[in-house]
């Protein structure tokens, strides 16, 4: 079974899942970071594969971005690193990046190196229902790689249907109108939309991103769906200086999530 | 062969609305309302009588006898540089801000390379009372002052994007991001026929009175609405989509597009999308773009600003892709030459973006009887700085 899977039959609720970027603060520091999560409680992980051109980042998954490609982060880097300690790490590890650098390395060639290393799941917020339909879904299905599309508060009901039905593992709630990036809190208006989802009874678990940023939205977030998304937060906090990034780590998941 | 965008926004491979579900909404709005209000008698006569009266449409098509003379063929000039500030810019805006007035939206973003877009957008905003946020390149605030003073002078505020090459594409991205954030009352115009589908499909539409025009003009001036070519520069290719428009199935009419090969197509310092781009995914479209192996946007250059474009819009790529265009490469000091050529031997300073597509005169063949239409999409008042620098650095 995809560990995605796996991972929301055994657990309902309260699933914490980080972002970082890959190749950042510096380019080897991916399986560092993977184990550390891993060991600090995290129940799944996206990996950020950095672009150019990230349309739906703010600066701070933007600026990191920028650092891990003049590291010199690239995709075979990335799947390489990750294979080397995917036997180390149990959750499911998702890799969250833009259709440009997959098209260019090649839909069915990514999508075999990514099940290869280990990867689990993609999120890709520009490629549009339409076109995976018909020109990907059947290689996602070869290669039993999921896919969790995005809604936003703007997206239609018949839409969220239509994308509950299309989403593989988990559908990723978008918070707000917004690109990435930490905000102060989570708002009425913000938990009245996360409760019009939750009454839709979706086939799908939810996952809440964006904005989320501390212990107080985490928990906000997780009354109204499986669990929440922490990103940009995340990686500010872990900084561009590499010297105890564990302890770093550590010290930010601990302050999610106390230790039991 | 078929060069209109398809029900699904593809000219061929290309095109298409490659953007995050944040703007599915927006989007979606625009597609299935842009052909309905575009095409409503109210509309219609709005836009009319802004080209006319405002604007100053028709743009006249004129002979240019000295060029001719020095060419050995008949050179016609489009002469969009006559329009109300400047270039041809205005077309889009003008329609654009009449449908984003017909959608109910009371708030403009705009992205700029040369600020003639972001100009052209600043004024609309202020003909219509709405505010304006245009976002331009830290790198291109700097080398078009002057049209920075001018869209602050209009009421528009310009934020500078400061991330990545900190030129046209980066302005995009940031336009992008704020329409992701403020989806509901914001209408993004954007300058060119790039982005998702329905924008290239819209802004070709409005910048189509120029062929529309060059019509009736050849008609009455040569006997033949056809002209044997027509050229036009491609930042992203709004300019060149009007002026080829209404002449894409009449192949026996060359359509030249032309690119800014920066210091050359092989200096590492170019913007020539067609020979060094690849298929890709950019601002939403799939097109022809410049990338590395890793799938990363490649910084453009060119000393034109409204050229300095990573990609082509769709029709461009799908018109040079099944040859039905043929692309052209033009180096800064081509370019430059021309400008000074044309200001000399017809009084006319053209746009550096416009100076590329004279440069190409000196590149392709035409016959004595030929009847060639130059593009002049817009003037040279903005690069008068660089112009004085790079050519008469004494005077
Ligand atoms: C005068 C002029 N011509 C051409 C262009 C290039 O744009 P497009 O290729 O969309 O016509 C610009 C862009 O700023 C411009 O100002």
């Amino acid at each position: 079974m995809n560990r995605i899977d796996a991972l929301f039959q055994q657990k309902k609720k309260e699933i914490l899942s980080i972002y970082f970027t890959a190749g950042y603060p510096k380019l080897e520091d991916t399986c560092t970071i993977l184990r550390t999560l891993q060991a600090a409680g995290a129940d799944l992980v996206e990996v950020g594969m950095p672009y150019s051109d990230p349309m739906a980042d703010g600066p701070t998954i933007q600026e990191s971005g920028s650092v891990a490609i003049k590291n010199g982060m690239t995709v075979a880097t990335l799947f390489a690193q990750i294979r080397s300690c995917r036997a180390e790490v149990e959750m499911p590890i998702i890799v969250m990046g833009y259709l440009n650098q997959m098209m260019q390395f090649g839909m069915e060639a990514f999508l075999r190196s990514a099940k290869e290393a280990g990867v689990d799941g993609l999120i890709v917020p520009d490629l549009p229902a339409d076109v995976f339909e018909q020109e990907y879904r059947d290689l996602f299905n070869t290669y039993g790689i999921h896919l969790s599309f995005l809604i936003t508060p703007q997206t239609s009901e018949a839409r969220i249907r239509h994308i509950d039905s299309i989403s593989t593992g988990f559908i990723y709630v978008v918070s707000d109108a917004s690109i990435t990036g930490a905000k102060a809190g989570i708002s009425e208006a913000q938990i009245a939309y996360f409760k019009r989802i939750e009454e839709m009874e979706l086939g799908k678990p939810r996952l809440i991103g964006f904005g989320i940023s501390n212990a107080a939205t985490f928990h906000t977030a997780c009354q109204h769906s499986q669990g929440a998304i922490i990103g940009s937060a995340f990686i500010k906090s872990i900084g561009a200086d590499e010297r105890d990034l564990a302890a770093r780590i550590t010290q930010f998941m601990d302050g999610i999530r106390p230790p039991v | 062969m078929n060069f209109e965008v398809d029900n699904r926004g593809f000219y061929g491979e290309f095109g298409g609305a490659f953007i995050p579900e944040m703007l599915h909404a927006n989007i979606e709005e625009l597609r299935s309302q842009y052909l309905l209000i575009m095409e409503s008698a109210d509309f219609k006569s709005k836009f009319q009588a802004l080209l006319r009266d405002y604007v100053g449409r028709p743009s006249p098509l004129y002979l240019a006898e000295r060029l001719s003379e020095h060419y050995r063929t008949n050179i016609y000039l489009k002469r969009e540089d006559l329009n109300h500030t400047g270039a041809h810019k205005i077309n889009n805006t003008i329609g654009q801000i009449l449908l984003a007035q017909a959608l109910g939206k009371t708030r403009i973003i705009a992205e700029t390379g040369a600020g003639q877009h972001g100009v052209a957008t600043a004024t609309v905003c202020a003909l219509m009372g709405l505010e304006c946020i245009v976002y331009m390149g830290a790198i291109d605030i700097e080398r078009q002052a002057p049209n920075v003073a001018r869209m602050k002078m209009l009421g528009a505020k310009v934020v500078p994007a400061h991330s990545g090459s900190k030129t046209l594409k980066d302005a995009t991205n940031e336009a992008i991001r704020d329409w992701i954030g403020n989806p509901v009352e914001t209408h993004y115009i954007i300058g060119s026929v790039v982005g998702p589908h329905p924008y290239p499909d819209m802004v070709a539409r409005f910048q189509s009175v120029i062929s529309l025009e060059m019509t009736s003009q050849l008609m009455e001036k040569t006997g033949s609405s056809n002209p044997n070519a027509i050229v036009a520069c491609v930042g992203g290719g709004s300019n060149a989509a009007g002026a080829f428009y209404h002449y894409l199935d009449a192949t026996d009419v060359r359509l030249i597009a032309v690119e800014a090969a920066g210091r050359g197509i092989d200096t590492g310092e170019s913007a020539a999308t067609s020979v060094l781009g690849s298929k890709g995914i950019i601002h939403g479209s799939r097109t022809l773009l410049m990338q590395t192996e890793d799938g990363q946007i490649i910084e453009p250059y060119s000393i034109s600003a409204g050229l300095d474009y990573p990609g082509i819009g769709p029709l461009h790529a799908h018109l040079i892709e099944t040859k039905r265009a043929e692309a052209i490469h033009i180096t800064d000091q081509e370019a430059l030459q021309s400008a000074l050529q044309v200001a000399r031997m017809e009084g006319i300073i053209p746009a550096l973006e416009t100076a590329h597509a004279f440069a190409a005169l000196n590149k392709v063949k035409f016959k004595a009887s030929d009847n060639v239409v130059v593009c002049l999409s817009g003037r040279g008042d903005k690069d008068l700085n660089t112009y004085i620098k790079k050519l008469l650095p004494n005077e």
